[in-house]
């Protein structure tokens, strides 16, 4: 069976040939089987955003191949690549069109990937699933389907995001941080919505969190980058019996680093 | 009564344009010079059309068409060859003053005793300031109707998302550089279309026609905007038109004062830059509460900017 995505050697420069080059992933290969939930974690400037970048195509990597579910898609643009992987920013404002009403948004999730054509941009049979998936998230965004989503909260935003990056279901699933930006019980109630999501879709997950313990609590595998490598890679048993100290014990010994808990939790 | 339906009438046939300009500059969120060069660019093919024997109509329907062919060509140079969206629009006006001259053989090309869209309708048995307002607003109206229904397509949908969120529309599949190119074509293919319905308004196609356009499709925007604020796409294109009416009659009243018209566009640019501070001191200002904008505010509030 093929790979959900697979990355062979991915190596990506900024400002290649210049006195700023910056030799941001070095070599990375990666393999995520279907269904994998993975959470990925390091500090600032290893890389985990621009591995996530490259996967979604915001830009072109170096050298390396990246398979989709058997197919080379190392040169498709993002809008094409976004047929199947969709994702969620850090920035809340990133994921919705603020001046687009709430069903505008969802209809414009709704058609991720197809050919944007004259046809009516939703029907009242998408209005109604629109309304019912918005239910789930029990914030009684379903009344307010004619609200701009820019007059949302934080949270909510993110919420609603998470919802269009999963209402066509993808391929892929791309998380960036998405509850970094929020206050800890909006974060905590978009994380469970996550989880609840990824599990009931059986969506293959990419997650990167800067926060060691939700790193550890979801998913079913865990990577560590550092430097543009991947130092960590644990998943099954070993990920469910892992602790903290386990955690900066294994990226010591792989990495060579001494990383403190704090130096992860904020980068 | 008669300035007033005088600056109705013009005002409609203006409101064209600066619809067209509110693709741009709101929709897409560029400010589009273009159309300092398409305006009189759907004047000159309209009358070199009229006066070598077409149809006024059919004149008028294929300045649409050159409007966007205009369009066409800043939006690629914008997406495609990555100018910024101000120079590319002066690139093409710029060699839009050519292209003009050369439809017109002339710098001033006269309608005089030639077929119009609005002697047509005078034909009809209506006075001038009537034809007018007629032309003008079933045009219009035509306008609006069809932007209305067009922004709720699908591709619509994706056009509104592109020009307020260029990396969401990207991650949900959105070709967001065909998205601004169509954008660009709409718009400018309606400024080209106000430019003919004035040439045929005034008489004549002339080649400095299209000095000061966009300064007169922002100022009918904002004109529209500082009166009614968050409003959906239909009522915000009417406003607009109200903007440009108004700004009609701003511009009589100024000439009634027996102000020099060669200090017209002096004024015009005032008017614009204080149209354009308005906004931020109402801001200033407290407000009513809107109804229903929900609870929390925060980060949902919307600068004027935006809109």
């Amino acid at each position: 069976m093929d790979a959900a995505l697979e990355l062979r050697g991915i190596h990506k420069f900024f400002e290649m040939g210049t006195v700023n080059e910056n030799h941001v992933l070095k070599g990375i290969d990666l393999r995520i089987e279907k269904g994998d939930f993975i959470t990925v974690i390091g500090g600032n400037g290893a890389g985990k955003s621009t591995l996530l970048n490259s996967i979604a195509g915001s830009f072109p990597v170096d050298s390396g191949q990246i398979m989709l579910d058997g197919m080379d898609i190392t040169s498709a643009p993002a809008y094409e690549r976004a047929k199947d992987i969709s994702r969620v920013f850090q920035d809340a404002k990133m994921g919705t069109a603020t001046r687009l009403t709430i069903e505008e948004n969802m209809a414009i999730a709704w058609n991720r990937g197809k050919k944007r054509t004259l046809a009516r941009g939703f029907t009242k049979k998408q209005q109604h699933l629109f309304k019912e998936e918005l239910k789930q998230l029990g914030l009684g965004l379903e009344d307010r389907l004619k609200m701009e989503a820019g007059l949302l909260s934080g949270g909510q935003r993110q919420a609603l995001t998470l919802l269009m990056a999963a209402l066509v279901t993808p391929k892929l699933l791309l998380l960036d941080e998405h509850t970094a930006a929020l206050d800890p019980k909006t974060s905590q109630m978009v994380l469970n919505l996550t989880d609840q999501l990824i599990s009931e879709k059986q969506l293959t997950t990419l997650m990167i969190t800067h926060n060691m313990e939700q790193a550890i609590t979801y998913g079913n595998r865990l990577i560590m980058m550092s430097d543009g490598h991947i130092v960590v890679d644990v998943s099954g048993d070993e990920k469910r019996d892992l602790t903290v100290p386990d955690l900066l014990d294994l990226f010591k010994r792989n990495s060579g680093q001494v990383v403190s808990e704090d130096a992860l939790l904020l980068g | 009564m008669n300035l007033l339906l005088s600056s109705l009438s013009q005002g409609l046939l203006w409101a064209v344009m600066a619809i067209g300009v509110y693709l741009t500059f709101r929709i897409l969120n560029v400010a589009d010079l273009t159309a300092e060069g398409s305006f009189p660019l759907g004047a000159a093919i309209c009358s070199s059309l009229i006066v070598n024997g077409m149809q006024p109509w059919l004149a008028t329907l294929l300045t649409l068409f050159g409007g966007m062919a205009a369009g066409f060509i800043s939006g690629f140079m914008h997406t495609k060859w990555n100018i910024p969206a101000l120079l590319s629009g002066i690139i093409t006006m710029t060699g839009l003053y050519s292209v003009n001259l050369r439809i017109m053989g002339q710098a001033n090309l006269t309608l005089l005793g030639q077929g119009t869209l609005i002697r047509t309708v005078e034909s009809w048995g209506l006075n001038k300031t009537n034809a007018v307002l007629l032309v003008g607003g079933s045009i219009v109206g035509l306008v609006i109707l069809m932007l209305y229904l067009f922004f709720q397509t699908e591709m619509g949908l994706a056009i509104r998302s592109t020009g307020d969120n260029n990396a969401m529309s990207e991650a949900n599949g959105i070709r967001t550089n065909a998205m601004k190119v169509i954008g660009y074509m709409i718009s400018n293919g309606l400024i080209a279309l106000s430019g003919a319905l004035l040439a045929q308004n005034n008489g004549y196609a002339d080649i400095s026609m299209g000095i000061g356009t966009i300064v007169i499709g922002l100022a009918s925007i904002i004109i529209g905007e500082v009166f009614f604020r968050h409003l959906t796409l239909a009522k915000r294109l009417l406003t607009i038109v109200l903007g440009s009416v108004i700004y009609r009659m701003l511009i009589l009243v100024v000439l009634q004062l027996n102000v020099d018209p060669q200090d017209l566009r002096l004024f015009s640019a005032i008017l614009l830059a204080l149209a354009l501070r308005l906004p931020a001191i109402q801001e200033k200002l407290p407000k009513r509460r809107p109804k229903d904008r929900t609870a929390k505010q925060k980060g949902g509030k919307l600068s004027w900017m935006q809109r």
